[in-house]
């Protein structure tokens, strides 16, 4: 069974509080404690160690989004959490691949999550979308797009990035490059 | 306003840049306008939108770089549930062990195919007829090489045995011995040969009846055996009298199964060491009964032979058509070996098998 690594797993409070404050160590020590678990719940299940890689951090990003918002109500242990998220996700995908052959071994207990893994979902589904769009976007709007919008860069800070001779024509270009990415954004189905 | 400067007013009144009576100004206007309204709407989610997009990216390169000092191949090892060898070979290669098999299964009917061990018939029997020409005419080359004038005639391809039936000279045979002949002779005990002509065959019960019609053919006096009507016993003790060499060879065994080759009933199975030339000899039981037609041998086995049985051999005798005889045949029925014993019936029988000769083209 699955190995608990010795006095470095955060306490669940800890883990919280940790991602509250952007606590680097904290999220390290997070995903280190319980990545074991999932590989054990994925490699028996058919599937690969990177396969555990996408599908944990996948979970870990769930966990973060919904502390972030405020809305992590321990109602279970952090680490039933992740395993429910976890075997959630790796049922659907699965799934998807035509590989679930109706039977899941499990290593612990869990709960249901299908709310949590379905509001991911759409997410990612717009932030994919994003993605394709910054990308078709191309340079140099891409980089004004992530710095002003992303990055809470100034505007005077991009102006001198980019060599704009005046800030006027800095906004003006960066007023034509929104109105692209979002054309994009919003074309794609 | 243009919608450029707009941007910039709503970007600034959603960042809170706004000096309080600007934004009571812009909320105002807002109010007022549901289209800009919507506008401050729409840039709101889209901005909101890219900025989580943003905060995704750089956390999934936070957790990458987590993910990088991790060692996950020795974890796997670890946690990996190792079925028994056997079943992780199964799934991790069941789709490369499938193919090999079919390749394999392929590969095998093939050559049993191309090598024509396939078709079962042929494979597991010889029939024994002696083939041989070819020897012959390879020495007769080889004398010619050498420049010995050999006297030019024909050579018998195959040899088998046949005996009599009748005294006016019709002869039973196997018809694989005949198949495909020019012309016949056949020699009796003393060396002589007689033409002989192909009377009547039945090649699906492999049975050939000969006729002499040689005009040196004296008629051979009373036939001393009588043709068994009924099947012969298990374990039966028989014997065969034939030429599988230049002087008649005989030889001795039981009948050790009714049935020939893949069940077939037209055979009696016989445990008789065989050889090719002997097909066609008569199968005789100690009474001097004629039990059956020496007729091939199972490849694989030794000791494994078959004869067609008598009553095979009678029903061909009585299909042979009236006209091409001139009466219906009339089989002995007075058997003269049955008080003898074995040594003086092989003397009797002497004169009544004979050596069949074949030639062809």
């Amino acid at each position: 069974m699955y190995k608990e690594v010795k006095g470095s797993i955060p306490t669940d409070s800890e883990v919280i509080l940790g991602i509250l404050n952007n606590s680097d160590s904290v999220l390290k020590r997070l995903y280190v404690a319980y990545f074991p678990m999932v590989l054990q719940l994925i490699i028996n299940n058919n599937g690969t160690p990177d396969d555990a890689k996408d599908i944990y951090q996948e979970a870990i990003i769930i966990l973060y989004n919904k502390v972030k918002a405020g809305d992590f109500e321990l109602s279970s242990k952090l680490k039933t959490f992740l395993y429910s998220v976890c075997r959630r996700l790796w049922l659907k995908r699965l799934n998807q691949m035509a590989r679930y052959g109706g039977d899941i071994r499990d290593f612990q207990e869990y709960s249901p999550v299908d709310d949590e893994v379905e509001r991911q979902n759409d997410m990612d589904i717009q932030f994919n979308k994003m993605g394709a769009a910054l990308q078709l976007l191309g340079e140099p709007c891409k980089t004004i797009m992530e710095d002003f919008y992303i990055n809470n860069r100034s505007m005077q800070e991009i102006c001198e990035r980019f060599g704009y001779t005046n800030a006027d024509n800095a906004k003006t270009q960066k007023y034509k490059c929104l109105q692209r990415l979002k054309k994009l954004f919003f074309q794609q189905k | 306003m243009n919608d450029s400067k707009l941007l910039e007013e709503i970007e600034r009144y959603l960042n809170g840049e706004m000096r309080p009576d600007e934004r009571k100004q812009f909320e105002l206007l807002r109010k007022g306008d549901t289209a800009i309204n919507n506008k401050i709407a729409e840039h709101e989610e889209f901005a909101k939108i890219l900025k989580q997009y943003g905060d995704r990216l750089a956390l999934e390169t936070r957790l990458n770089a987590i993910h990088d000092e991790i060692d996950v191949h020795t974890l796997t090892e670890e946690l990996m549930i190792h079925p028994s060898r056997i079943v992780s070979l199964w799934r991790n290669h069941h789709s490369k062990i499938s193919v090999a098999a079919s390749i394999a299964i392929f590969a095998i009917l093939s050559t049993l195919f191309i090598t024509g061990n396939l078709s079962n018939q042929e494979s597991k029997y010889i029939q024994l007829r002696r083939e041989v020409g070819i020897l012959k005419q390879k020495t007769e080359t080889l004398k010619a090489a050498q420049g010995i004038k050999a006297p030019v005639r024909a050579t018998d391809r195959f040899r088998g045995t046949g005996f009599a039936i009748t005294s006016n000279g019709l002869i039973a045979t196997n018809y694989h011995v005949v198949n495909g002949a020019d012309s016949v002779y056949v020699q009796n005990g003393a060396g002589k040969s007689f033409k002989a002509k192909v009377l009547y065959t039945e090649p699906e019960n492999d049975i050939a009846i000969l006729k002499i019609v040689d005009t040196s053919f004296r008629n051979l006096g009373a036939i001393p055996y009588t043709f068994k009507k009924s099947e012969s016993d298990l374990a039966e003790s028989v014997y065969t009298y034939g030429y599988p060499q230049d002087s008649p060879v005989f030889n001795e065994g039981r009948v050790t199964s009714a049935v020939g080759l893949n069940g077939d009933s037209l055979d009696y199975q016989i445990s008789i060491p065989i050889n090719a030339g002997d097909s066609g000899s008569p199968l005789i039981d100690s009474k001097g009964n004629i039990v059956g037609v020496v007729q091939g041998k199972q490849t694989q086995l030794e000791g494994v032979h078959f004869a067609v049985k008598s009553s095979y051999l009678i029903n061909a005798i009585q299909n042979i058509p009236v006209d091409s005889i001139n009466k219906k045949v009339a089989l002995n029925t007075k058997n003269t070996l049955g008080n003898l014993n074995t040594v003086q019936q092989v003397k009797k029988l002497k004169n009544y098998v004979f050596m069949v000769k074949v030639y062809d083209k």
